[in-house]
């Protein structure tokens, strides 16, 4: 199976060819935003961190810019940063720089005199950065360039019943075509970490399995926090789902069956080809920031409340089970499973269905989130600002 | 009125609703053991019924496997929720296994 996309000159090919416009700390966040409103082609984040953090934080937000400077579906990045955060632009250009050989500019406020002046230097930086992108052809990819992100959010008791067994199954079918998926949240693996475990491929990541979530359990409670308090949600709660256990046994359905090659960290990149799994947030928003972050060119999302959520550098196709919540968000929706649960679809089926989609997702058609250049983020942390 | 309600496995003893269920509805399970019962409560869509008599401290299974324990005794047909179900700490240290 193959897809049209773009070669990078290192590691995957990106499905899209974003000129990224990336603050290196909360200060650059609005000029960042207002240089892409104005450039076609360009797109940002807000970063609320970046400054005034402890180490452990610090590292993180690192990780999450260069992982986003680096996914593949960004031909260039602009830089926007303030002039005294704790990793300045010039550094950060550096880090980057080191790691790819895509084009890298960046410019500090401070430095510029404001914030009109860097708008200015940054939105021409940019404009000839997109111009450039422009020429760029799109190629054949084989799809073992494919890393896909798999998530859930906004669960209710169809997404264990119907739409997470349904990416389990299109996981399955990726894999098996050479490519690479990553299933992350794994507080939402407690309760059913034993049953995860037995897909792991070495005794090794069986443990590292077990021990991701029994560390996340520790981690909570020396901050005086059950994870059982959280976990579910109200909206879990009133969609069927009663008990932490009940929503992982789930969530885990979405990773499929293959074997588990690999565990990963955080915005973490996979040296494995095949079926991975990432220690992250069970908070959506923060464990999708993590998997674009280690190089995922596509996000499939699975929910039965519904939920707008997409990424700036890679679209986000959202599925529903639950007929209710397609009809209602339809404009939030992208594929509708509720047939599953009315017997009339099986799940290989819907794998089947759902890989179709995939593929004209990553020959361009663009999911609702994308199409609304919806940009959420959230940076996963340890402990308080200082 | 004939309800519909999915069991994922034969071994659970709880079912999910695809529709709302009133008190005396018929409950009609797809899947597992395909038994039919009557609802002994008014019930949510997506919700789970009782498919046996369960008393309290008992696990409630679904999908195969534990979900978590009932806080009181639950009667064949009754709504179990997170009103009367709650999560048990896991036993980490039994489940590594030996690396050679």
């Amino acid at each position: 199976m193959q897809f049209m996309g773009y070669k990078r000159s290192e590691g995957r090919a990106g499905i899209r060819n974003h000129v990224l416009i990336l603050p290196t700390c909360a200060c650059g966040s609005e000029s960042s935003r207002i240089v892409a409103s104005q450039v076609r082609g360009a797109v940002n984040i807000v970063f609320n961190t970046g400054c005034s953090d402890v180490a452990a934080n610090t590292a993180m937000s690192q990780k999450i810019l260069t992982g986003f400077a680096c996914n593949p579906n960004v031909y260039g990045v602009v830089i926007i940063g303030l002039g005294c955060e704790t990793v300045p632009h010039k550094v950060l250009r550096e880090k980057i720089e080191a790691m790819t050989k895509k084009p890298v500019v960046s410019f500090g406020i401070q430095e510029e005199g404001g914030t009109l002046k860097t708008i200015e230097k940054a939105t021409r930086a940019a404009r000839i950065m997109a111009a450039e992108a422009g020429m760029q052809q799109k190629e054949p990819c084989d799809i073992s360039e494919l890393l896909l992100g798999i998530e859930c959010g906004g669960s209710d008791a169809t997404s264990g019943i119907a739409s997470n067994p349904a990416v389990g199954n299109l996981s399955d079918r990726l894999v098996d075509l050479g490519a690479s998926t990553i299933m992350s949240e794994s507080i939402e693996w407690i309760g059913g970490e034993h049953v995860l475990a037995r897909r792991a491929a070495t005794p090794e990541i069986h443990n590292q399995i077990i021990k991701v979530c029994e560390d996340y359990e520790k981690h909570l409670l020396a901050a005086g926090q059950d994870c059982r308090a959280g976990q579910p949600t109200p909206g879990n709660k009133d969609g069927g789902l009663s008990t932490i256990d009940e929503k992982s046994l789930g969530c885990i359905f979405k990773g499929g069956t293959r074997p588990i090659v690999e565990v990963l960290e955080q915005a973490e990149r996979p040296t494995k080809q095949g079926a991975i799994v990432m220690d992250t947030a069970g908070y959506d928003i923060s464990s999708v920031t993590s998997m674009v972050a280690a190089g995922c060119n596509a996000v499939i999302f699975t929910t039965g409340r519904g939920t707008p959520t997409g990424n700036a550098i890679a679209p986000v196709l959202k599925v529903t089970a639950n007929e209710h919540t397609y009809q209602w968000m339809e404009d939030n929706m992208d594929v509708d499973l509720s047939a599953i649960i009315r017997g009339e679809m099986t799940i290989p089926e819907s794998g089947e269905m759902l890989l179709g989609e995939m593929e004209k997702i990553l020959n361009g058609k663009l999911t609702k989130a994308e199409a609304y250049g919806f940009s959420d983020i959230a940076v996963d942390h340890v402990c308080r600002f200082v | 009125m004939e309800i519909k309600a999915i069991m994922l496995d034969a071994k659970d003893n709880v079912a999910t609703l695809t529709e709302p269920a009133r008190q005396g509805d018929t409950v009609r399970c797809i899947g597992g053991t395909g038994e039919t019962l009557v609802s002994g409560a008014e019930i949510p869509i997506w919700h789970k019924i009782a498919l046996k008599p369960l008393e309290k401290g008992s696990s409630v299974i679904k999908y195969g496997e534990s979900i978590g324990e009932l806080t009181e005794n639950v009667k064949k047909g009754d709504w179990v929720s997170h009103l009367n179900l709650k999560s048990v700490p896991r036993d980490y240290a039994s489940e590594y296994v030996s690396v050679q």
